[in-house]
C-alpha cells in the first residue's frame, strides 16, 4: 500500500511536471518576446492576445506627467500580457479636436479594436468615431457621455481616485502637525496652497478630497486655490506655486500636470504632496507623496475582454480594491514621522468604510451641513440630481457615473486665492 | 609696400550670383535634401539606434499610408496654404503681419458664435453663408486695426499684430467659459446631432470643400499678385515705399487695402477650421499654422503656385513625425529635431543659390 502511494505520488508529480512545461512551452511559441513572468501569467488565464491591437491617444506626451501615467500604464500591461508593440500604438500630441477623431480613425484603419483616449475634450471624437466604427470598443477617461449615448461599444472609465487624494491629504496633515509642533508656524498659519487646472468638478473634487485628508489629522488647516486655466504649462504652474508660497501657503499640492509645481517647492524647500507621478527626484528634500490613478488594471480588463470577445463596463470605476487608487512610495525624508503608519490606518478605514472621504458631519458648505445637493450627473453643465444620501456626498458612485461630479466651490476652510 | 604684401587674401570669397540657371538651383536644393537626408540618418542611429531607411519608409507612410491618411494630408496642406496665402501680399508689401494666427482664430469665433446661437434657428445654407461673411468681416477688422495705426501712426506692425493674437487667444478663452462655464475648457463637437452650421460632405468627402476652396483660391491670388494693378502696388510698395509715392501710389490706401485682404483670408480660414473641420473652437484652433505660413510663404518666395510645394513640405513633415513617434515609439522631440534639420538644408541652400563661392584667383594677388 505504502509503495502503491509513492508510484502514485511519483507519477502525479511526472504530471504536474509535464503540464507545467508543456504550459511553458506553448507559451513560449506564442509570445516569444515576453518575459518569464508574464508567461506563467497567460498560461494561468490562457487567453489568447493574438487578436488584440490596443490604440492609446493622448492629449500630450510623457512629459505630461497626466499621459506619462497612462503611457507607463500600458506599457507596463503591454510586457505582462506580452504583446507586441505592433499591438499597443500609442499617439501622443492629440489635440481635443478633429485630430483626436483622425487619430482615432486612423488607429481603426491600422487593426486597432479597442481605443482609450484620455483626455476630457477628446470625448465628443471619440463618440462619433464610436458611431462610425461599430466594431471597434472605444473607452474614453474622466468623459460623461457613456451611459447616455446607448453607444455599445462607447466605454467611461474613471477611478474614486478622491480616495487617494484623501489619503495623500492626511500625508500633508501630518506633516503640518510636524510644522506646528516644531514651532515652525502657529496652528492658525496652517494654510496650504493648490495649483488646480481648471475650475470644474475633476479638480474640484480633487482638492475638496485632498483638504478634508488634511482637515481629519490637522483641524485648523485652511487651504487656497488658484487655476492656470491649462493641463500643462511649466511656467505657469511655477508662477502659481511662487505666489501661493508668497501668500503665505507652507504646503502646495496641485492638479496640473508639468514639474513646475513641485520643483518650484523644492527650489523654496515647501513641501509638496503630488498627482500621477512621483515626484521624489523633482524634489529629493520637499516630495512627500503622491496620489494617482493606476490604470493598468483597466487596461487588463478591456483588453481581456476584447479579447475573449465579451463585453465590458459601460462606465467602469475602479478603487483601491481593483488596484486602481495607488499612492506613490512615501518619500520619508520630507514626510513627518509615523506618516506611513497613519495612512495605512485610514486606508483600511476607507476599504472597510468606516471612513468615508465625503461624509457631511466633517465639512460645512456657508456653515451648514450639506443635506441635498444637485449635481450635473448627465454632463450638461447643469444640475439635475440629488447626490446626497446616507450622510455622505456620493462621489463617482455606481448608481451615477465614474467622473467626478463634486463641484461644490467652496467647502468652508477653502477660498480662491 | 611691405605692408600690401603682409594682407593676406583668404583662399575663398563669396561673391553674389547675377542670375543662375534654374537647372542649377534644382541640383543645389536637391543636393541640400540629399544632404540632410544624409545628417539625419547619422542622427537617427546615434540617437536612437533605428534603421534611418525604415524611418524614412515611416515618414513617408505617415502621409501617403491610407486614403484617409491622404486626406488628412490634403485638408492640413489646405488650412496651411489659405493661411499662408493670407499672409503673402502683406509679406510682399514688406508689412510685418504676425498676426495671422489671432486673425484665422477670430474668424473662427465669429463662425463659432453663429453656430452656437443660431444652430436651430435658420436653413443650413443660410447659416454657412452668414458664417462666411461674419467670419471674413471679423478677420478684416482684426487685420485692419493694425493697418490703421500704421498708417496713421506708423506703430509696429509686427509687435501690434502679435499683440493682437493675445487678445484673440483671450476672446476665444472667455467665450468658451461663458458657454460652457464648468468645464476644462474645452467645447466638444458643437451641433453634433443636427450638424448646423457644419460645411457639407462633397461627394461624401469630408474635407474637399476645403481643399476645392482653398484650390481656387490660390489660382486667384496668383492671377490677383501676378497681373492686377493691385498686385502691381503691391510689389512696389515692398520695394520702396519712396518709389511708389512718386509714381503716385497711394501708399497708405494700399497698406490698409492689402491687410483688409490678408485679414479677410485669415477668417476665411478660420471659418473653414471651424465649420469644415473641426466643428468646434478652442485657444489653439489654428496651433502655431499662423507662423509657419510665414515660412511656407518666404521659401516659396511669395509665389502661390510655389506655395502648394513648400506648404506641402511641411505638412508631410509634420506627418511624419507624428508617424514615428508612434512607429518607434519616439518622442515626437525626435521627429521635430529631424524636421529642423531638413528645414534648415532647404533653407540654407537659398544662400548657395544667391551666392557663389570663388576661388580666389592669383591675377588678384599680384596686383
Amino acid at each position: 500500500m505504502k509503495k502503491f502511494s509513492k508510484v502514485i505520488a511519483v507519477v502525479l508529480a511526472l504530471i504536474l511536471a509535464v503540464c507545467a512545461f508543456a504550459g511553458c512551452n506553448k507559451d513560449n511559441d506564442k509570445e516569444p518576446a515576453s518575459g518569464e513572468n508574464s508567461s506563467n501569467k497567460t498560461a494561468a488565464s490562457n487567453v489568447d492576445y493574438s487578436k488584440v491591437k490596443f490604440g492609446l491617444i493622448c492629449l500630450h506626451d510623457e512629459n505630461s506627467t497626466y499621459d506619462n501615467n497612462f503611457i507607463q500604464a500600458i506599457k507596463e500591461v503591454q510586457a505582462e500580457l506580452g504583446l507586441t508593440n505592433d499591438q499597443v500604438l500609442i499617439k501622443t500630441n492629440i489635440g481635443e479636436d478633429d485630430s483626436c477623431y483622425s487619430a482615432a480613425a486612423e488607429l481603426v484603419d491600422a487593426g486597432c479594436n479597442v481605443i482609450f483616449a484620455d483626455s476630457f475634450g477628446h470625448e465628443s471624437y471619440i463618440l462619433q468615431a464610436a458611431k462610425e466604427f461599430p466594431d471597434v470598443q472605444f473607452c474614453h477617461a474622466t468623459g460623461t457621455q457613456s451611459r447616455l449615448a446607448k453607444q455599445a461599444n462607447f466605454h467611461n472609465a474613471f477611478a474614486s481616485i478622491y480616495e487617494g487624494r484623501y489619503l495623500a491629504g492626511v500625508a500633508a496633515g501630518m506633516k503640518l502637525n510636524e510644522m506646528i509642533e516644531q514651532g515652525k508656524i502657529t496652528a492658525d498659519k496652517a494654510v496650504m496652497g493648490y495649483v488646480g487646472a481648471f475650475d470644474y468638478a475633476e479638480v474640484v473634487s480633487g482638492f475638496t478630497s485632498f483638504y478634508l485628508g488634511a482637515k481629519s489629522v490637522c483641524p485648523s488647516v485652511t487651504m487656497k486655490v488658484t487655476y492656470t486655466n491649462s493641463w500643462f504649462d511649466i511656467a505657469l504652474e511655477r508662477e502659481a506655486a511662487l505666489s501661493l508660497i508668497k501668500s503665505g501657503c507652507v504646503l502646495i499640492s496641485q492638479h496640473a500636470d508639468s514639474e513646475g509645481a513641485p520643483k518650484a517647492c523644492e527650489e523654496k524647500g515647501v513641501p509638496n504632496v503630488a498627482y500621477n507621478i512621483d515626484t521624489s527626484s523633482m524634489g529629493p528634500n520637499t516630495a512627500i507623496i503622491s496620489s494617482k490613478i493606476n490604470w493598468a488594471p483597466y487596461f487588463k480588463l478591456v483588453i481581456n475582454a476584447v479579447a475573449k470577445g465579451e463585453t465590458f463596463a459601460t462606465d467602469w470605476i475602479g478603487d483601491i480594491s481593483t488596484g486602481s487608487v495607488e499612492l506613490t512610495k512615501l518619500n520619508e525624508k520630507a514626510a513627518a514621522a509615523g506618516t506611513q503608519a497613519k495612512i495605512d490606518e485610514v486606508k483600511a478605514k476607507l476599504e472597510s468604510g468606516e471612513v468615508k472621504v465625503f461624509d457631511t458631519k466633517t465639512f460645512t458648505v456657508d456653515g451648514k451641513e450639506l443635506t441635498e445637493y444637485k449635481a450635473d450627473v448627465d454632463g450638461d453643465f447643469k444640475p439635475d440630481t440629488n447626490v446626497v444620501e446616507n450622510g455622505e456626498f456620493e462621489e463617482s458612485n455606481d448608481k451615477f457615473r465614474s467622473a467626478p461630479y463634486f463641484d461644490i466651490k467652496y467647502i468652508d476652510g477653502i477660498s480662491a486665492k | 609696400m611691405s605692408k600690401e604684401k603682409k594682407v593676406r587674401e583668404p583662399m575663398f570669397h563669396i561673391a553674389k550670383r547675377s542670375a543662375i540657371e534654374p537647372w542649377k538651383a534644382w541640383i543645389i536644393r536637391l543636393i541640400s535634401i540629399a544632404a540632410a537626408l544624409i545628417v539625419c540618418a547619422l542622427i537617427i542611429v546615434v540617437l536612437t539606434k533605428e534603421n534611418p531607411v525604415q524611418v524614412y519608409a515611416s515618414m513617408f507612410k505617415g502621409s501617403f499610408g491610407s486614403p484617409r491618411k491622404i486626406w488628412i494630408l490634403l485638408q492640413n496642406i489646405a488650412i496651411l496654404l489659405c493661411i499662408s496665402l493670407a499672409v503673402t501680399p502683406a509679406f510682399k508689401m514688406k508689412f510685418w503681419n504676425l498676426g495671422a494666427e489671432g486673425q484665422v482664430l477670430i474668424g473662427g469665433l465669429a463662425s463659432m458664435t453663429c453656430m452656437f446661437y443660431l444652430g436651430d434657428k435658420m436653413p443650413n445654407f443660410i447659416l454657412l453663408l452668414l458664417m462666411f461673411a461674419v467670419s471674413i468681416l471679423s478677420g478684416v477688422i482684426w487685420g485692419l486695426i493694425p493697418a490703421y495705426f500704421k498708417s496713421k501712426w506708423n506703430t509696429n506692425e509686427s509687435l501690434f499684430t502679435l499683440m493682437m493674437n493675445y487678445i484673440a487667444m483671450q476672446l476665444v478663452s472667455f467665450f468658451i467659459m461663458l458657454w460652457v462655464p464648468n468645464g476644462s475648457n474645452v467645447m466638444g463637437l458643437v451641433n453634433s446631432t443636427t450638424q448646423s452650421g457644419w460645411i457639407p460632405d462633397l461627394f461624401g468627402k469630408k474635407y474637399l470643400f476645403n481643399i476645392l476652396l482653398v484650390a481656387v483660391l490660390t489660382a486667384v491670388m496668383y492671377v490677383y499678385l501676378k497681373y492686377s494693378k493691385h498686385g502691381y502696388e503691391i510689389s512696389v510698395v515692398g520695394e520702396s515705399e519712396n518709389t511708389a509715392r512718386y509714381v503716385g501710389i497711394n501708399v497708405k490706401k494700399v497698406i490698409i487695402r492689402t491687410m483688409a485682404l490678408s485679414g479677410a483670408i485669415c477668417g476665411l480660414a478660420g471659418f473653414l477650421l471651424v465649420s469644415g473641420t473641426n466643428h468646434t473652437i478652442s485657444k489653439n484652433l489654428v496651433n502655431g499654422n499662423g507662423f509657419t505660413a510665414i515660412m511656407v510663404s518666404w521659401l516659396a518666395k511669395f509665389n502661390p503656385v510655389v506655395m502648394i510645394v513648400t506648404s506641402f513640405l511641411i505638412v508631410f513633415l509634420q506627418r511624419g513625425a507624428g508617424e514615428i513617434a508612434t512607429t518607434f515609439r519616439l518622442n515626437e522631440s525626435v521627429a521635430d529635431i529631424l524636421t529642423g534639420v531638413i528645414i534648415f538644408f532647404i533653407i540654407g541652400c537659398e544662400f548657395f543659390i544667391n551666392y557663389q563661392i570663388k576661388r580666389t584667383s592669383k591675377h588678384k594677388e599680384e596686383k
